[in-house]
């Protein structure tokens, strides 16, 4: 694999926008049938690099070589005819269009009279569809695909136009594991048919499975090179981070569960059979599951967010009743929504607005606000949450992942919560803002609020919880907690492995 | 690299600085630039194509004039401001301010109530909001549709109050004052067209409820999982902005003593240009009410001037036309000036 030819090579890259300098004197080098991993901090440059490769950017100096021959990439339509095809976080999957309209979309094949070539689209769609292995065709209309089978009508298309280079970015971001386990093996294919794979990712998990190479990015700034023999995970984060990040999972210590805080008893809704678990104050529980498995339907349902249809919730030994959000709220039940940017954060508005508007009415009278009392709240909400934003007059659109997380977690934080749900709190998230996530999740435990999360990344739920409640099929199948906390016994219970989901839920516990 | 080079990117470095700098300028002006240089361009022309090399357009009794004629289309525009930022539209406000100025002329016809007129005009436009509001919020139809159906049955409504003529009635002591009385100098329609800015800009940036507007236009999805009652700030915009209507249709029917079914007609287009210009986006969440006051001078200012320099009316058309597109992509340079910032 050394041995690949270099198909791509990137040198002194800069770029800047307005102040901030996004890249300087960046290199990168990709060799054919090899997959490149691209590592580096949120804001470290990774997608501008990708951006200025696949020309939506234009560097404002440096060299592109291909195949050893300088070449100029102006535009997306100059990348793709030298073969580099970008795959965005954000899929760009037209839900109203058929798989091969979308595949096709922009470059549809011409027949007689210049009229589009339904019959060679649907041909060619569906034969790269069949070496991706999809269990959809050419005909199937996108809309109707789970978000894993939208990305591969994107690789689709990046493939049909005979891509060399492929990008990325965060494609697992929203995929369960056996969706990205499917992805995996689809993007070793590419790899052994000679297409180089360069690969966006935040977690170390994939990176260790898939990466022939990676490239680590800080600051703007190129860090270092690696080659599979020499991966190790310690001195990747250490390289990315430029620090040591001590421990970097582990919050547990001291925690000393109190009294039944939350308790659920046969919660069923449109999407969850009847679910019964329950949180202690200062206790942090996990509720792990393949995505699909009913994990957000049933907080959204203890949040009332959506309607219940049996049932009982009881908030520190008293039953409730929670018909819509405002009521949880006014338990003190937060739900930090898994889609940050669609469900939870006002992009357009500021980040004093953002943090501060589930508690606005407690800060005026007759409806009056009371600006100042908000303003020094927000501030000290950015000192305790460490969160890198320009004043509490910034605008949220503008933050990095990280920090809009963390806008988020200050708005449900300052309604003091007893029950606070955290729904994939991480995803997207950078190293340095992960961990101190983490802390602020152990610090919350500390102070006796019950803590429940939502995770897909099971190194995360095993690191930080002290209990993990399985969900598999709209349905609890399992509860571990002590040693019993293992990927292993979570995985058995996620997908059960052959037995049908109307058993008895299982409890496993250390010996 | 040469020296050349280092020398070429530190000029271009400074370019930049400077276009951000004006960018910066904009970005805090909004469309005031906009709105001087027109008023200096009508001044520019109204002396080049005057007799006498003086101009009557620059004077206090035009401007006074300017203001007066701004006056209900920036009553509409107010209203409009709040059902924008909440990503809607409001298309019935020139069929509400006929039904409403038509059941208050009704009302103050000798042998009637009259001095229930401007209760009348006020809660006729607040009860047609609330229909408006009622629909969009609990019903979840979407608001274009809504009012384009409130816009064409209340039209038809207030022709059938009327009766299909124009009522008349030159004995309205009760509210003669609104279009015709002035106070402290200045006509009582610019003093509640200041009023009814006033009122917003207090609603949308002091209360509780402003941020909520705001919270909704930006993202709905959002503000129900953070607890705000969407539909009730559906609801309120709605009914606002029939009020603010109603409004309108008092100080129109006021002035001019009467009211027929053909009142307001194309007002709405007026007050959303207005609404535009002031830089609020129809995607909701983004705006602001002083935004809207700039716009809806632009457009008075248009008119005025336009009909100074003896254009038709045509020609009139087409040159308001031009404007309102020319300043929403200045307005667009804009904003990416102040996100590169």
């Amino acid at each position: 694999m050394m041995t690949n030819e270099v198909i791509l090579e990137m040198s002194g890259i800069n770029k800047r926008f307005g102040a901030t300098r996004a890249l300087s004197d960046m290199r990168l080098t990709i060799r054919a049938g090899e997959i490149h991993a691209l590592m580096g901090e949120n804001g470290a440059g990774k997608s501008t690099l990708m951006k200025i490769l696949s020309g939506v950017y234009q560097p404002d100096s440096g060299q592109i070589l291909l195949d050893g021959k300088p070449i100029a990439i102006k535009g997306p339509s100059d990348g793709r005819r030298a073969g580099i095809n970008l795959i965005y976080q954000e899929l760009s999957v037209s839900t109203n269009l058929t798989v091969a309209e979308n595949v096709f979309m922009g470059s549809e094949p011409r027949g007689r009279f210049g009229l589009v070539d339904h019959a060679s689209m649907r041909m060619w769609t569906n034969d790269v569809l069949k070496m991706l292995g999809a269990p959809f065709n050419a005909d199937t209309h996108a809309g109707k695909l789970s978000i894993a089978e939208q990305q591969q009508v994107e690789i689709a298309r990046a493939l049909v136009h005979k891509g060399r280079v492929l990008i990325m970015d965060e494609p697992t971001a929203a995929l369960s594991d056996r969706e990205t386990e499917h992805l995996f093996r689809v993007v070793r294919k590419l790899r052994d048919e000679g297409i180089a794979v360069i690969y966006i990712s935040h977690r170390m998990a994939e990176v260790h499975a898939l990466a022939d190479r990676v490239t680590v990015l800080r600051d703007g700034g190129y860090v270092g090179e690696m080659t599979r023999d020499e991966l190790d995970p310690t001195r990747i984060v250490q390289m990315m981070v430029g620090r040591p990040l001590g421990d970097f999972y582990q919050h547990k210590a001291g925690r000393v569960p109190g009294r039944m805080m939350l308790e659920v008893e046969n919660l069923s809704g449109a999407k969850v059979k009847p679910a019964s678990f329950s949180v202690r104050a200062g206790e942090v529980v996990g509720l792990a599951g393949l995505v699909g498995a009913g994990r957000t339907e049933l907080a959204r349902l203890i949040f009332g967010a959506d309607r219940k249809h049996s049932g009982e919730i009881r908030i520190d030994g008293q039953p409730v009743q929670t018909p819509d959000p405002l009521s949880a709220i006014k338990l003190g039940i937060g739900y930090l929504p898994e889609d940050r940017k669609g469900q939870g954060l006002f992009l357009q508005l500021s980040a004093l607005t953002n943090t501060t508007l589930n508690v606005v009415s407690q800060h005026a009278r007759a409806g009056i606000i009371n600006h100042k009392a908000l303003e020094k709240l927000t501030q000290d909400a950015i000192a305790r949450l460490n969160i890198k934003v320009p004043g509490p007059a910034g605008i949220v659109g503008g933050l990095s992942g990280g920090n809009q997380q963390k806008v988020l977690l200050a708005r449900w934080l300052e309604i003091k919560p007893r029950v606070l749900i955290l729904d994939e709190p991480t995803r997207g998230v950078d190293v340095g803002a992960k961990s101190e996530i983490y802390r602020i999740i152990h610090e919350l435990s500390l102070q006796g609020v019950a803590v429940v999360v939502i995770s897909s990344e099971l190194p995360e739920v095993i690191g930080i919880c002290d209990r993990v409640v399985v969900m598999r099929e709209g349905q609890i199948t399992g509860e571990v907690s002590g040693d019993a906390v293992t990927q292993e016994n979570i995985m058995t219970l996620a997908t059960h492995a052959g037995e049908p989901a109307a058993n008895a839920p299982v409890a496993l516990q250390a010996a | 690299m040469s020296t050349h080079a280092i020398s070429d990117t530190a000029q271009a470095a400074g370019a930049k600085r400077h276009g951000n700098l004006v960018g910066h300028l904009f970005n805090r002006l909004g469309m005031l630039p906009v709105l001087i240089v027109l008023y200096l361009v009508f001044y520019g022309l109204t002396v080049y194509f005057s007799a006498d090399g003086t101009s009557n357009f620059m004077t206090a009794d035009n401007t006074m004039n300017i203001l007066r004629q701004v006056a209900i289309n920036l009553v509409l525009a107010c209203g409009m401001t709040f059902v924008i930022l909440t990503a809607g539209i409001d298309l019935s406000v020139g069929s509400m301010l006929a039904v409403s100025a038509v059941l208050g002329m009704l009302v103050s016809l000798p042998g009637h109530a009259p001095a229930l007129a401007i209760p009348t005009f006020l809660i006729a436009g607040l009860v047609m909001g609330m229909l408006n509001g009622s629909m969009v919020s609990f019903l979840s139809i979407n608001p274009f549709v809504v009012t384009l159906g409130t816009m064409t049955a209340l039209r038809g409504a207030a022709y059938l109050f009327a009766d299909g003529t124009t009522v008349l009635n030159q004995q309205i002591p009760s509210f003669e004052w609104i279009g015709n009385g002035d106070f402290l100098g200045l006509p009582w329609l610019i003093w509640i067209a200041a009023g009814v800015v006033l009122l917003s800009w207090f609603i949308l940036k002091k209360t509780v409820l402003g941020l909520h507007i705001y919270a909704v236009g930006g993202n709905p999805q959002a503000a129900r999982l953070t607890g705000i009652k969407v539909s009730f700030v559906l609801l309120f915009v709605y009914s606002i902005s029939g009020f603010f209507s109603g409004l309108a249709g008092a100080m129109s029917s006021s002035r001019l003593y009467g009211a027929n079914g053909n009142w307001g007609v194309g007002y709405e287009l007026d007050a959303i240009a207005a609404v535009v210009l002031g830089g609020t986006s129809l995607m909701g969440g983004v705006g602001t009410i002083w935004g809207t006051v700039i716009g809806a001078l632009i457009i008075g200012v248009m008119n005025n001037g336009l009909t100074i320099l003896g254009l038709s009316s045509f020609w009139q058309y087409v040159a308001k036309g031009a404007v309102i597109v020319l300043a929403v992509i200045l307005d667009k340079w804009r904003q990416k000036q102040a996100a590169l910032n």
